[in-house]
């Protein structure tokens, strides 16, 4: 069966893909619709849903919820994927380096990941934007620091189990250089585990992203679900609204990405879904 | 025995890797103790930050430095705050009864109804409750802890009036006894559901699968095949053995479950660790960060090396490898 008839067969994944494409659609199209700064004054504020032009109300200082939500989405999409292609980089390259090598070399990759597994992630990313002042990079290079390390255990047990098999001795007599071999040749065997886990990361990445924007981490030049949600929490007893629909934006987009990440699952790996 | 102190001799490494990284952390950071007291004071000379940096040590080569730090964390002198004019290490053990309180809430209250909810939805696979229960978990694994907690306060603390907003105990109302522990146990609740139903989530999948892994393993067909009920094969045969990797998780967990703590703790006022993140965070008080960082890293150690003493006794088949 081909990738989509296996992933169509899971009824919540396509259910997620159709939110997904949704928040995605609202994400590029956020300037069409909302072509003012979200964070510039736009009415009257503290307005309740569906009163004085808002949709969904407006905050303190008269800032359209929609539109933050709408210019939000694009912050949020952005930071996971870029966060996850960072944090799934060095995962490859750590778990490759490890279990490619084995050894000493694999020895102590495996410490330090195993420190890094330790320590708790999302203080250290906390502590990491601090250091580095908020910014979309700072927050990207926090989340990939904490969560590179499952991607590395993964890959490397997959080299482990690939590395001695035919092809790859095969690939060592025809003289092909180490490198080569664990690009060219292991990696594109073992990257559809690391397709699902990766598509689960946009998810916590996501998550751990709106948590430091809520904590006051978020970067201070662009809109963002957590920070809507941060300034809002002020207003919790007058202005419910405001903290609201940002979150309703993060569960929808988190719990889209975990259904299409366990779609993934089963159209990659078949076998899995139907032994349980 | 051998086993515990072998667990224990691993350990050390990741305990040594962790000061350094902390201390490293510590030099990227911008401007040193004297930039900050500096800052305080509104106005030194050159001269003066030079004597104070010679006092301090900081004039020092870097392993001279890092070799003073580690004397220093092994005294537990992790520091001054000088925002708050207290040692650091002070302040933290001033503030971790709250936080170990919410935390072994939390955790008794995430791994209570995850077994229970998991045991449920194993045991009427496919049924409406199976359903229901996969659709909760897969909702609160996806809902950020933050927006929860406000969420709560909004229903039950400004509508309903069920529950306070906001800190520990009521210092107005001067209670004593059991009345200031009911009190404390009131300001409890919310914190803790907040904070306990992302890995209640968690736990609920986990002991679904667990049990359904367990029920087809060679045992349960022997102990049907001996006559024994199903229920008896469920609740002592299956159960035990599915508790196992429950357990393990709860352990590898406590690390996320600080993380959530400084938001939980954040939003509710709750005077532990957390909120003494917050407040460092927001007067760029890195230092006291940095202290609570660490402190939060040996305390994950610490307690995966007990659940893994737990678990080995529990189940001899595992070893140090």
């Amino acid at each position: 069966m081909t990738f989509w008839k296996l992933f169509a067969r899971n009824r919540g994944a396509v259910v997620g893909l159709g939110i997904l494409v949704l928040i995605a659609v609202m994400a590029a199209t956020a300037s069409l619709f909302f072509p003012a700064d979200p964070f510039s004054l736009a009415g009257k504020p503290m307005s309740p849903p569906g009163e004085n032009g808002f949709l969904l109300g407006s905050d303190s200082l008269g800032r359209d919820v929609a539109a933050g939500i709408a210019h939000g989405a694009k912050t949020s999409l952005l930071i996971g994927l870029l966060a996850t292609l960072v944090a799934v980089g060095i995962g490859i390259v750590m778990g490759a380096l490890a279990g490619y090598y084995g050894g000493p070399i694999d020895n102590l990759l495996m410490r330090v990941t195993e420190m890094f597994q330790t320590i708790p992630s999302f203080i250290f990313a906390i502590l990491l934007v601090a250091i580095m002042k908020p910014s979309i990079e700072s927050i990207v290079i926090a989340i990939a620091v904490v969560s590179w390390p499952a991607v590395a255990r993964l890959v490397r047990g997959e080299f482990l189990s690939l590395r001695n098999r035919e092809f790859v001795q095969a690939c060592h007599t025809l003289g092909m250089s180490d490198v080569r071999i664990m690009l060219g040749e292991i990696l594109p065997n073992c990257l559809s585990p690391v397709i699902v886990i990766g598509s689960l990361m946009v998810a916590t990445a996501i998550l751990i992203e709106s948590g430091l924007a809520f904590l006051g981490l978020g970067d201070p030049n662009i809109m963002s679900w957590g920070f809507q949600i941060g300034a809002g929490r002020t207003l919790l007893r007058s202005a419910w609204w405001v903290c609201t629909f940002p979150g309703i934006a993060i569960l929808l987009t988190v719990l889209a990405i975990n259904l299409v990440g366990e779609g993934i699952n089963d159209a990659l790996n078949p076998r899995l879904r139907e032994r349980t | 025995m051998r086993y515990v102190v072998k667990r224990l001799l691993q350990a050390i490494p990741i305990v040594l890797a962790i000061v350094v990284l902390n201390f490293f952390l510590l030099q990227l950071a911008e401007g040193d103790a004297v930039d900050v007291l500096a800052g305080e004071a509104g106005s030194a000379t050159p001269e003066y930050m030079a004597e104070l940096r010679a006092k301090f040590g900081l004039d020092k080569p870097l392993p001279v430095q890092l070799a003073v730090y580690l004397k220093n964390v092994v005294m537990f002198d992790l520091g001054y705050s000088f925002r708050h004019d207290m040692p650091v290490s002070q302040l933290i053990l001033d503030r971790l009864v709250p936080t170990l309180l919410l935390m072994v809430a939390t955790i008794t209250l995430a791994v209570g109804f995850g077994i229970l909810l998991g045991l449920v939805a194993a045991m009427g696979l496919n049924t409406w409750r199976d359903t229901a229960i996969s659709i909760f978990a897969l909702i609160t694994y996806a809902t950020p802890l933050f927006w929860v907690g406000l969420m709560l306060i909004v229903v039950f603390s400004l509508n309903l009036r069920w529950f306070p907003t906001s800190g520990m105990e009521n210092f107005a109302m001067f209670y004593e006894g059991w009345d200031r522990v009911k009190d404390i146990a009131h300001h409890l609740v919310l914190p803790t559901v907040t904070l306990s139903l992302f890995y209640l989530a968690l736990y609920t999948r986990l002991m679904r699968a667990s049990m359904l892994e367990q029920a087809g393993q060679d045992y349960v067909t022997t102990a049907r095949a001996k006559g024994v009920t199903e229920n008896r094969i469920m609740f002592v045969h299956v159960l035990r053995n599915a508790l196992l990797p429950v357990v393990t998780m709860a352990g590898v967990q406590v690390g996320a479950l600080i993380g959530g703590s400084v938001i939980v703790e954040s939003v509710f006022a709750w005077p532990g660790l957390g909120m003494l993140a917050f407040e460092a965070l927001f007067s760029r008080d890195l230092n006291l960060l940095l202290g609570i960082f660490l402190l939060s890293a040996l305390l994950v150690v610490a307690v995966n090396l007990v659940v893994d003493i737990i678990y080995s006794s529990l189940d001899p088949r595992i070893e140090v490898n």
